[in-house]
């Protein structure tokens, strides 16, 4: 018997499930991308049937980070740049969960890189959904590594010298089995991406533009957006990675011009997530290790230290 | 000074196979009822540079490395750098002969590789055998080993002279090499011994006195370190998750359970830097796993935000911090016990974890146990120290000491039912945070249980998890996390057997005191100590966080003067102590080390003289006397 009985739950979901009863007081500002992803994932989760005590959401620190004070589930509000550490060893603690990670541009992009490097090299079986607005909110205005090249900020008043991070194209070296990018401005494909992120088995990331309208006031605000699967003038393979770093290249450029591309950039389904990969190599138990500590049929006796003290002797 | 034990030094070169080696040895005597310690020194290298591993044995218990030693089989290093040549290093070649020379006993034994080394090379070196009774043999190791099989087992060949020359059976040395080789390599290795063992037995004559003592414990021995104690401490507590990065002496520990976690069904993850290392425990322990993680000085200090995630999330972790030499890179393999404050108080905010520093490998393994037990009761962080002596000294322990149960006790878990029952908000979220609770510990649920969600959060928070500053939830919130220490002081008190070590008779005028690794270099200058006509008793405390307050004000209260003997050059649990107990100012001196090697028991002997009887100077170099602070 499963001590976590919230796993695999057959039942519909009503996505008012995911809205705090006593909704805290909303920090975001009027108009701010962030709703919009609040939005698509209580529209998502209900369509890939996973209710609220299934999910485990992890984020980070940034106006990003409030995500789990409106989005009612178990929720990880962790620190700053380190929300898929603690995400991906609750999802190989326990596969069964719905694990998501989120935060801003500066948290996954600076701060955290060098984990969204290698979770997406690991290719852990979970959603990472990156608020990309283009700057440092929270903290008030300060450019951020996915500015524009030339971006005035208090702490760059020159405008700043440094090209911005390509976020598809590093997602992509670096792994990641999917590769999206979409906006708050165009709520549908936002969802759809979302239950399509959830869906697949391997390491998922969204780059999900957020426009701040406090911050980045003169900059656009991803409208109007071309969809590079609903556009004729795009028709990439999405399971061809030299297709897909080209057309991310072009989004990435083409950004700073005021052409919003976005889309699925790259799918890989054949691509055995880190917990298949963990289990073939004799690594990873079948069973959720998490489910160990409540099972009293479990053998722990035949698991002693003396058991190994042969080459000690 | 004894005469029944033997301290037997293996030297040569880094890369050579002197672990392998001095580990077979050890394990020989230690089966012919020895008691045995070992302690390693080597350099921070891949291949080349001086390195030595020191056995003592002896029918009683041995707790330290020894004072010098009594027999030095110095091999050939292979990877010498710069032989010939005066050079940066020093000339590398000569040092297994050369090194710590003076540190060799009265009638001590010197067996070296005439093959590969030459005594001229060491200054006067006739001149001071004669001068200190020492018994020189030079031995072609390396043409015996050549002639059977290759230049590396002039190790054995070694071994096989040492036997010869103490008159021990080779039978043990056989086995041993049967259970850890095969084929040709076995078969060259067994003629290597024998070769070596009859060549001294039929054309050297010797009249020196020094012998193996012989071994009286019967039952069955095993030998371990201090980071197999960790290790296994940790497995029999349940620990399923280890996430980690390489760093020298923490890597032990991360080795020895990567490599029995997928035996035990368990997980272990190598991650890309320690702030992730520590973060995975962090994630694994949240959905309901029992997961450690831990590093050496450099790695923990990035693990120091993560750190305070834990305690303010109140999610149960353990770490390990193997110290070594700081500050910075420091001295990578040479042990210092100068992390004490950095483990005590990094990360932001007012520190609420629990710490324990073991003192040998028993302890290791029984400390890491009750780490586990405490931090995952009390939702709370727990640090076992450890340094790079303890983690790489081995020690002969009873085999049963290892005949326990496992605890698969996931702590202050609820299940499904209790959750049920439990506190929710109005919204439904289960109320994990709540302030009324009779220790401190309030409910937890885990990801996956129904009717348990909440937010964990690094900012403070409300009883459901949400977002607070609220000043009257704030200081409802700290008291109750910060409670938790009274609880667990009060249960290490009264539930368990003290964690202290205390050595010597009870009605001692003196006291030692000691934290961690330099227990059994102590205790043994106690024994001594008294021996010579002082009234000396120690304490080895173990508890350093929540600290021992009881134990130890009665231990000070109970001498008139007391030496804290610890390295590091700042005198850290001294501070701590006068800290804790706000007392004791001008009782308190400090003998210290820092020179990146351990105590030995005379050097703490002569130090305890010279600030009890005489002028508070040391005469040697390598320790430093820090006066009383006073009141």
């Amino acid at each position: 018997m499963s001590a976590f009985n919230a796993i695999g739950e057959e039942r519909d979901i009503d996505r008012d499930e995911y809205t705090p009863g006593i909704e805290p007081q909303p920090t975001w500002c009027p108009g701010c991308g962030d709703f919009g992803v609040l939005k698509a994932l209580k529209q998502a989760l209900p369509e890939v049937g996973r209710s609220p005590e299934e999910t485990l959401l992890c984020t980070g620190i940034g106006c990003s980070g409030k995500l789990n004070s409106y989005l009612d589930s178990y929720g990880f509000h962790t620190i700053h740049g380190r929300s898929l550490p603690v995400a991906r060893a609750a999802n190989l603690a326990n596969p069964g969960l719905e694990v998501i990670a989120a935060g801003g541009d500066g948290d996954g992009y600076g701060i955290g890189g060098n984990h969204f490097i290698h979770t997406a090299r690991e290719n852990h079986d979970m959603t990472y959904i990156v608020f990309n607005n283009e700057i440092f909110g929270l903290t008030k205005g300060q450019t951020s590594p996915t500015s524009p090249k030339g971006h005035k900020s208090k702490t760059q008043p020159s405008g700043s010298a440094k090209s911005p991070i390509r976020p598809l194209s590093l997602s992509l070296t670096s792994g990641s089995s999917y590769v999206a990018r979409t906006a708050a401005v165009n709520p549908n494909q936002a969802k759809e991406i979302l239950v399509e992120a959830m869906e697949h088995d391997g390491f998922a990331h969204v780059d999900f533009l957020t426009q701040c309208p406090t911050w980045n006031k003169d900059a656009k605000q991803y409208v109007p957006y071309i969809d590079i699967q609903e556009s004729d003038d795009y028709d990439h393979d999405i399971h061809d990675r030299g297709a897909a770093a080209d057309m991310a290249q072009e989004a990435e450029e083409s950004l700073a011009d005021g052409k919003v591309l976005t889309g699925r950039f790259y799918v890989d389904d054949d691509r055995p997530s880190y917990t298949e990969e963990k289990q073939a190599i004799g690594e990873m138990p079948d069973e959720p290790l998490a489910e160990r500590y409540f099972d009293e049929d479990y053998d722990w006796e035949s698991e002693r230290s003396y058991d190994l003290l042969d080459r000690h002797a | 000074m004894t005469d029944d034990e033997l301290i037997w030094r293996i030297a040569g070169g880094s890369g050579d196979g002197i672990d392998s080696t001095s580990q077979n040895f050890a394990k020989a005597l230690m089966r012919s009822g020895l008691n045995v310690f070992t302690h390693r020194h080597y350099p921070s290298r891949i291949r080349g540079g001086h390195t030595y591993v020191e056995i003592r044995a002896a029918d009683n218990d041995v707790q330290s490395r020894g004072d010098g030693y009594n027999f030095l089989l110095a091999l050939g290093d292979s990877f010498a750098r710069n032989p010939q040549d005066e050079a940066y290093y020093g000339d590398e070649e000569i040092k297994p002969l050369s090194e710590n020379l003076d540190d060799l006993r009265e009638g001590g034994i010197i067996v070296y590789d005439s093959g590969l080394l030459d005594s001229e090379d060491v200054p006067e070196l006739e001149e001071r055998a004669e001068e200190n009774d020492w018994h020189v043999f030079d031995i072609d190791l390396r043409s015996i080993a050549k002639e059977h099989g290759r230049e590396v087992m002039r190790n054995t060949a070694g071994v096989g002279v040492t036997a010869a020359l103490l008159d021990i059976e080779l039978e043990p040395f056989e086995n041993l090499m049967e259970e850890a080789m095969g084929g040709d390599i076995l078969e060259q290795n067994v003629e290597v011994l024998h070769d070596a063992y009859e060549l001294v037995t039929e054309e050297y004559e010797f009249e020196h006195d020094l012998r193996v003592p012989e071994g009286s414990t019967e039952e069955e021995q095993v030998l371990v370190s201090g980071s197999n104690g960790v290790a296994y401490g940790a497995l029999d507590a349940g620990c399923r998750f280890i996430a980690g990065y390489p760093m020298t002496p923490w890597t032990d520990v991360f080795t020895i359970m990567s490599q029995n976690l997928p035996k035990f069904n368990g997980i272990s993850e190598q991650v890309e830097d320690e702030i992730a290392a520590a973060a995975l425990a962090v994630g694994a322990s949240h959905a309901g796993v029992k997961s450690m993680s831990g590093s050496s000085g450099g790695g923990f200090a990035l693990m120091s935000e993560p750190l305070g995630l834990a305690e303010m999330t109140e999610t149960p972790i353990v770490l390990i911090e193997a110290m070594r030499a700081g500050p910075s890179t420091g001295m990578p393999t040479k042990p210092e016990q100068s992390d004490l404050e950095h483990i005590l108080y990094t990360s932001q905010g007012d520190s609420n974890r629990v710490v324990f520093a073991p003192g040998n490998p028993a302890e290791a393994y029984e400390q890491t146990r009750m780490a586990f037990k405490i931090a995952y009761d009390y939702q709370i962080p727990a640090i076992v120290i450890i340094d790079q002596k303890l983690s790489g000294e081995n020690r002969s322990v009873p085999k049963d000491f290892f005949d326990r149960q496992p605890d698969p006790d996931p702590g202050s878990v609820l299940t499904e039912d209790e959750i049920a029952e439990a506190a929710h908000d109005e919204s439904g979220k289960f109320q994990r945070f709540l302030h009324d609770t009779e220790d401190g510990v309030s409910p937890r649920s885990l990801p996956g249980q129904k009717g348990g969600r909440y937010l964990a959060t690094g900012n403070e928070h409300n009883l459901s998890g949400h977002i607070s500053e609220d000043p009257e939830n704030r200081v409802a919130q700290m008291d109750r996390r910060m409670q938790k220490f009274q609880s667990i002081r009060t249960e290490l008190d009264e539930d368990h057997e003290s964690q202290q070590s205390y050595h010597g008779p009870e009605d001692a005028d003196y006291g030692l005191v000691v934290w961690g690794s330099q227990q059994g270099a102590v205790e043994e200058s106690v024994d001594r100590l008294n021996d010579q006509g002082y009234s000396v008793k120690s304490i080895g405390v173990s508890d350093l966080m929540p600290y021992p307050k009881k134990e130890m004000t009665e231990f000070l209260e109970s001498v008139d003067e007391a030496i804290v003997v610890e390295m590091n050059a700042t005198a850290q649990f001294r501070g701590l102590t006068q800290k804790e107990l706000g007392r004791f100012g001008d009782k308190l001196s400090s003998l210290l080390k820092y020179n990146g090697n351990p105590f030995e028991p005379w050097e703490i002997v002569e130090g305890f003289e010279a600030q009890i009887d005489g002028e508070g100077q040391t005469p040697g170099t390598n320790t430093r006397i820090e006066p009383a602070a006073g009141d």
